[in-house]
């Protein structure tokens, strides 16, 4: 069967986009704290997302509803009412991190299509199978730190299907056990869907360098004609010992295209980009791209080559834990 | 209003062996009522003092401690699936730092969830009661005002809530050694990059501000989380157990203060004046409990 292509929509026209671009699926989350991307002017009305959800049906595409977010304490109706309102808009599943919220699910909507996050950062067959026992998941997005023969020998040992990101922004930490951007801004992944938000960011120009700073902290400097990446945390740059430098990581992208004949033999159900941020153009290119791939490897064709170098961030890219060197 | 218990969480860091059996020797003797030990970072360096465990175990259980076995806190490979597997044999409670430990608990064992586990509201904890978890150590990124809601949740449900009052805090973890990286090897062929910083490796920014200390695949804050400032209100919450993290300099004596501090024999100055006296110079931190930045500090104001 063809390799499933997930694609990101954090609107309703980068939907019709991805959708048109040959998406098999999109991904999208409310306009609220509900989903880990909850970026202004981002994400979905409770009527664009039915409007979305129809118009994806009549293509042929699937809408999978992200509430993927850690619910508040005595706070947990905002959520409720969310995974509510994904079933009432006809989703086609929903995506959830928290136990709480996968029993809350599980015991009101059983019918309801559950995939496990990223966000709950299942990393091994035992965890997995344990989740399928207590909330009858169906799909579990795989966190960023497994090799491909990791995949492989956790297929070996489940039965629900995995999905794995192949393209975009690259969590270093593991995914849902980062407080990194709260320690420095207040504000986290899990309990409000932000990482180093832009509110948080300063630029201080000095002579002839630009300083970038999250939360007062001086994580980036470039002379004044040069790039100034955006200072996401964990790819900031820092002093330890001797050294300077990318000390966690450097800022770069992930691109694992030409693994993904790899990815299907390790038994890989679907592949996931990243970028609800990204524009409709952008998820248009990517998603027509990697249609191309997986259908060339449906077909027995080989692989197009270097096709989405121009697309990624800084033109630096990785293939990230799938190869085990780069732990 | 009861006291609250004082309880040692696992060592994060890599000792050397003797100072890790010295360390736990002290525990035994120190004023705390819980000791969590075992290996939650990184599964490479448990060999080096796995056959010491079972005597550490015996010597604080002598010392009327009650004992419990930390799962590792990222489980992939199968060595550490089958590790995580084997915690219940030791005897003692597990703190499950990462679901995996769920799988393998004996039926009907209580267990206690540790503070890498996300546990944000009252449905997750009402989850976990369920399946027999009799303490949850919160997650250091929650807010006093959170806690208040868990801490009366917990109490319904004959759950113990502990809340995270000293030291430096587990900010995240990664499939990545950040050691490692450092010294230009991978993961696989680390040589024990981190042996030589028993509190962590600084991580300064490029202004030479303190910010956060590597530990292997961990990541931690630079400062040491203290919450002298809101005994009381964790105490009238409902909080059951504070949790001390071990740290290589006078640790036996940051046990003292608390103790000294819950009892009532000291104010939340004392207590931060003592921990500076015994820590070194480090830099203090509650703003996670304040609702705030993690790196903001009630005693910055005064």
């Amino acid at each position: 069967m063809v390799m499933e292509i997930v694609c990101p929509a954090g609107t309703p026209a980068a939907l019709r986009a991805a959708v048109q671009a040959g998406a098999h699926t999109v991904y999208c989350g409310f306009a609220d704290e509900t989903n880990a991307r909850n970026f202004p002017g981002l994400n979905f009305s409770r009527d664009e997302m039915r409007e979305g959800v129809a118009f994806a049906h009549q293509h042929g595409a699937r809408v999978l509803i992200a509430i993927n977010t850690y619910p508040r304490a005595g706070d947990e109706a905002l959520w409720h009412r969310a995974v509510d309102d994904a079933v009432e808009s006809g989703a086609d599943a929903v995506i959830l991190a928290d136990p709480g919220l996968l029993a809350y699910t599980a015991t009101h909507h059983p019918g309801m299509r559950r995939h496990l996050s990223v966000q709950a950062a299942a990393a091994n067959a035992d965890i997995i199978n344990f989740y399928q026992a207590s909330f009858d998941i169906k799909r579990v997005v795989l966190p960023r730190v497994l090799s491909v023969p990791e995949i492989a020998q956790i297929n070996a040992e489940i039965t629900v299907e995995t999905e794995v990101f192949v393209f975009g922004g690259l969590c270093v930490m593991a995914e849902g056990r980062c407080s990194l951007s709260s320690y420095a801004t207040g504000k986290s992944p899990n309990m409000h869907g932000v990482c180093s938000p832009p509110s948080h960011v300063e630029y201080h120009e000095d002579g002839g360098r630009l300083d970038a700073r999250l939360g007062g902290y001086t994580i980036h400097r470039a002379r004044r004609d040069e790039p100034a990446p955006y200072p996401t945390l964990c790819k900031g740059c820092f002093r330890a010992g001797e050294k300077q430098g990318h000390l966690f990581e450097d800022p770069v992208s992930l691109n694992a295209e030409q693994l993904i004949p790899q990815l299907a033999r390790a038994g890989v159900t679907a592949l996931k980009i990243e970028g609800r941020q990204r524009s409709r153009s952008y998820v248009a290119q990517v998603v027509r791209n990697f249609r191309a791939a997986v259908d060339a490897l449906e077909a027995g064709r080989p692989m197009p080559q270097g096709m989405l170098a121009r697309l990624t961030e800084g033109q630096a890219t990785t293939s990230g834990a799938y190869n085990k060197t780069w732990r | 209003m009861t006291t609250m218990e004082l309880a040692v969480g696992p060592n994060q860091f890599f000792w050397k062996s003797d100072d890790w059996s010295g360390f736990y020797a002290g525990l035994a003797k120190a004023p705390v009522d819980r000791v969590v030990l075992g290996e939650l970072v990184c599964s490479k360096r448990l060999p080096f003092y796995q056959d010491r465990i079972p005597e550490a175990i015996s010597t604080l259980q002598e010392g009327g401690k009650q004992v419990a076995m930390t799962s590792l806190a990222l489980v992939t490979l199968k060595r550490e699936r089958k590790m995580t597997g084997e915690l219940a044999e030791m005897g003692v409670e597990v703190e499950v730092n990462d679901l995996t430990a769920l799988k393998s608990l004996p039926e009907g064992a209580a267990f206690s969830v540790g503070p890498l586990v996300n546990v944000y509201n009252e449905s997750t904890l009402e989850w976990f009661a369920r399946l027999g978890a009799t303490r949850i150590c919160l997650p250091p990124e929650l807010s006093l005002q959170s806690v208040e809601v868990l801490a009366r949740r917990g109490a319904d449900l004959g759950v113990a809530i502990e809340v995270w009052g000293y030291g430096r805090l587990p900010l995240a973890i990664s499939g990545r050694c950040y050691h490692a990286r450092l010294h230009g090897r991978a993961k696989d062929n680390c040589l024990f990059a981190c042996e030589d910083d028993p509190d962590g490796l600084r991580v300064s920014t490029l202004e030479d501000q303190p910010f956060l200390v590597m530990n292997g695949v961990q990541t931690l804050s630079d400062s040491y989380a203290c919450a002298a400032y809101q005994i009381e209100a964790l105490s009238q919450a409902g909080v059951s157990s504070l949790r001390l993290s071990p740290h290589s300099q006078g640790f036996a004596r940051i046990c003292q203060l608390f103790r000294q501090r819950l009892q009532g024999a000291l104010d939340a100055d004392g207590l931060v004046a003592g921990v500076r006296d015994t820590a070194g110079d480090v830099r203090l931190s509650d703003g996670f409990l304040q609702g705030t930045c993690g790196a903001d500090w009630s005693g910055a104001r005064s």
